[in-house]
């Protein structure tokens, strides 16, 4: 059977890591292509890369590091950061990436996840969500979690998977940052609705916390960032510890 | 030199960092000479079989394959590993290049479990049935990295290692001859999958 997957999260600006607390504070940590070859030793199953750079030389930056880390490293890369068009497809993947996150730029433009499916297939295209709760309801939240777009983000991830996103990442804004499990109810409302693989973010703070997610059943995989490369959790002690929790996972 | 095919179909930046990772010389082309010239051929592919089986046709490279397969060793990799069989049912009826027996078919169709997804995408343990010099450096139950919808079928007498999915063994390694497929990648299955890539250099 598939294993379940963990997959450490590196947010990188102006060509280095940081990583923030409820998207606020960023702190840097480190060399990206340093940290890729420190996961890959430590049996990370795949790597996320988002590049939250705003200006163009920073853009090139994180397309030099994409080359450099694709170069020598032989796992699943993902790739997300203001794609807004299939030129920014195009250019991460001709860079080594082998799947696409696309966020804010799909809520500029829905019909961007179909036409990057038909074009690249649907196993190339994540759907990635920042979702709060508002109101009682699942909302999406555009531009790094800053903005409420009033949408419904049960019903947005429907209408992604039907038009081609062949996986979601789910970051919960109620949860990131605080450390204390992912969010648990979002996620099973979540896999409730779709049948495209569900990597969980936001709020994983110990081993127990990934451990309790996979007793969840349409949870694939596990994502974080801070509580790796502080070294709070390893991965390779955290995958020991769920397979002999009887969690499938690739050692 | 090892030749990669050229036919427009997916993106060889992986395959072609791992060769040099390995420090196997490599070569992406869509010249006949250079398919000749090779000691071993690679046929790599991503997509949707028709589509892939259209443009390999269009490069004219199909009857040298043929045979240079006879000669040299061939790797075909995920649909590159499906265009070896005789047929697919990928949306119609497609044939595929014949050099290893059996046929290509809907994974989902097979699954008894309805909540398995598919594409079956991520890492699946390798279960090696019988031992072939291309596992020359890869433990058996290793894990390798997949994403297909399609898989192989009927080809039992080929098949050298498969992955459990459900009540479904998936074809992962087949081998008729000097032809190898993988269903799953090499390139992105980490330390394992360059374990093979490297064995593949050396047969």
């Amino acid at each position: 059977m598939l294993a379940k997957r963990i997959i450490p999260c590196l947010d990188v600006k102006d060509g280095r890591v940081v990583k923030g607390t409820n998207f606020q504070g960023l702190r840097d940590m480190a060399d990206p292509v340093e940290m890729a070859r420190f996961y890959n030793a430590s049996g990370a199953d795949e790597l996320v890369f988002y590049d939250i750079t705003a200006s163009a030389e920073g853009r090139n930056l994180f397309t030099d590091i994409l080359r450099a880390v694709a170069s020598e490293i032989f796992i699943p890369l993902t790739v997300g950061g203001g794609i807004r068009t299939l030129d920014d497809f195009d250019r991460v993947l001709k860079c080594g990436a082998d799947k696409v996150s696309v966020n804010s730029g799909a809520i500029a433009d829905p019909s961007l996840i179909g036409a990057a499916a038909k074009k690249y297939g649907d196993q190339c295209v994540v759907l990635s969500m920042d979702v709060k709760r508002v109101d009682g309801q699942f909302r999406l939240f555009a531009k790094g979690g800053r903005e409420d777009t009033g949408i419904d983000a049960m019903e947005w991830a429907v209408r992604g998977v039907e038009n081609g996103a062949g996986e979601i990442v789910l970051n919960s804004i109620d949860t990131d940052g605080v450390k204390e499990g992912f969010d648990l109810p979002m996620l099973d409302a979540l896999a409730a609705r779709v049948g495209v693989p569900i990597i969980a973010s936001g709020g994983a703070g110990k081993m127990e916390d990934f451990a309790e997610l996979f007793t969840h059943p349409g949870i694939d995989a596990g994502l974080a960032a801070s509580i790796f490369h502080t070294g709070e959790v390893d991965i390779r002690s955290l995958k020991q510890y769920l397979r002999d929790k009887g969690v499938e996972m690739r050692l | 030199m090892i030749a990669i095919v050229d036919y427009g179909v997916g993106n060889l930046f992986s395959l072609v960092s791992s060769l040099r990772a390995l420090e196997l010389e490599a070569r992406v082309t869509r010249e006949a000479a250079a398919l000749r010239a090779a000691d071993r051929i690679i046929l790599p592919g991503v997509g949707a079989f028709g589509d892939a089986q259209a443009k390999l046709d269009a490069t004219g490279l199909v009857p040298v394959l043929r045979e240079e397969a006879a000669r040299k060793p061939l790797l075909g990799i995920c649909l590159g590993m499906q265009l070896l069989f005789d047929r697919s049912s990928e949306y119609g009826d497609h044939p595929g290049l014949g050099l290893v027996p059996g046929e290509v078919t809907d994974l989902r169709a097979d699954l008894e479990d309805p909540s398995l997804k598919v594409p079956h995408m991520g890492w699946n343990s390798l279960r090696v049935l019988r031992d072939d010099p291309l596992f020359r450096y890869f433990r058996d139950g290793e894990y390798v990295y997949y994403v297909h919808s399609f898989y192989a079928h009927n080809c039992a007498a080929s098949t050298l290692a498969v992955s459990q999915y459900g009540n479904v063994a998936v074809t992962g390694v087949v081998r008729s001859g000097n032809v190898w497929g993988t269903q799953f990648h090499p390139e992105k299955s980490g330390d394992a999958g360059l374990r093979l890539l490297k064995a593949f250099g050396e047969l």
